[in-house]
């Protein structure tokens, strides 16, 4: 599994890569956590709210997600 | 009931005394910080629900895909005002609309008004002025979007833009497919918002109590009339001064409305430190440097300048009518 974080390194990006780091290494998930901080391959993935979180090349959430919300998105 | 609250932290459970001026500072302070912080939790819900409905997607393909006469610049500045502001959002967002086809007038109405009003500001604005004089600063945010977006709409601004955009401006029509529809029940989407807003009022929480205290610090030993010598009453300039002086700076809402309230304690104009405000929260040095990768310096520079222009009026107006 590739996750990604989108965002250019505000405040929440910051606080969303931090808990999807959790997450991951609290289920003890077999992923690559990617940041990705280029405006250009941000905008390939058609987001206008950031951050944004990816897994496997598709968007499945954005904005302030709690520990609970990333965990239930990438355990789907 | 806040008051009393902040009656019995103060005065019983801290022991200040009531009568001197530290516990007077202290127990204004607490009030102040709860009535803002719950404000700012209520304003965060409702603005929620509407955008559990209105997301930014539908506005944009809303947008998009209807002739308006005029209006889109309205509606794109009073979604501006509706959707939460985080300025690593606003790029993105710019992106997004260019790439559905939006006018650029209308992407710039949106941008004018997104970081003015905003669910802090209006809490803040709550708090400390009142309902009355937040209302016209909301009226006048969205007014400032709407006609600063249909002024740079009218010069015809695109060649101007980064070579980027330009690029994705040709190679899509309209993208609209990326983020469907979903249909949650309201009861789901409930807690969600719920969180969202408190991660709202934590996100802000160190503003808000690092503004609240320099309000309070700046009542209590800036001496009357000291702005007068920089921004005073009857200056004809005070309010193209101040403007000039606020655009580089940037503070968010949280932080300035408490300094903004004390301006006007001191005696400056409403209109002149509500211009004074916009200028600081709407315009900023590090947004002009995130703006470059989509736009060229000169489009920055007429953008400003135009934003700078309409606040300008907008402060003598507020300044006239109040």
């Amino acid at each position: 599994m590739e996750i990604k974080v989108l965002g250019t390194g505000c405040a929440s990006c910051k606080a969303l890569y931090t808990a999807t780091e959790q997450v991951v290494s609290r289920l003890g998930l077999n992923a690559t956590l990617v940041k990705e901080e280029d405006l250009s391959k941000i905008m390939e993935y058609n987001v206008m709210t950031l951050p944004a979180l990816v897994v496997d090349g598709k968007v499945v959430g954005k904005g302030n997600l709690s520990a609970k919300e990333i965990e239930k998105l990438l355990t789907e | 009931m806040i008051q009393k609250f902040a009656d019995r932290l103060v005065y019983d459970i801290f022991a200040i005394d009531s009568s001197t001026s530290l516990g007077q500072a202290v127990n204004f302070f607490v009030y102040d910080t709860v009535k803002i912080l719950t404000l700012l939790f209520l304003i965060s819900v409702i603005m929620g629900m509407v955008n559990a409905y209105f997301p930014i997607e539908r506005l944009r393909g809303y947008l998009s895909s209807r002739k308006l006469y005029g209006l889109q610049y309205l509606l794109a500045s009073l979604f501006g005002a509706i959707t939460p502001f985080c300025s690593c959002s606003s790029i993105p967002l710019f992106i997004g609309f260019v790439k559905g086809g939006i006018p650029l007038g209308v992407t710039f109405a949106y941008l004018i008004t997104s970081p003015l009003v905003n669910e802090v500001a209006v809490a803040m604005f709550i708090g400390i002025f009142g309902v009355r004089i937040t209302a016209i600063y909301v009226i006048g945010g969205i007014v400032l979007g709407t006609t600063g977006g249909w002024l740079l709409g009218r010069m015809r601004l695109e060649p101007y833009l980064s070579d980027w955009v330009k690029q994705i401006q040709q190679n899509s029509a309209s993208d609209s497919g990326a983020w469907q529809k979903e249909h949650t029940p309201f009861v789901k989407r409930l807690p969600v918002i719920m969180h969202e807003a408190m991660a709202t009022v934590r996100g802000v929480l160190i503003y808000i109590i690092t503004g609240i205290g320099i309000g309070a610090f700046m009542h209590g030993y800036v001496p009357e009339g000291f702005f007068e010598q920089y921004m005073s009453k009857d200056s004809l300039f005070a309010v193209p001064m101040s403007v000039i002086l606020a655009v580089p700076m940037y503070a968010n809402a949280a932080g300035i409305v408490p300094v903004v309230q004390v301006f006007v304690a001191k005696g400056i104009p409403i209109g002149t430190a509500l211009a004074f405000m916009m200028a600081i929260v709407g315009l900023s040095l590090p947004e002009a440097t995130l703006l470059k990768k989509v736009m060229s310096w000169r489009l920055i520079g007429i953008f400003f300048a135009v934003t700078c222009l309409c606040i300008i009026i907008l402060g003598y107006l507020f300044n006239a009518l109040l």
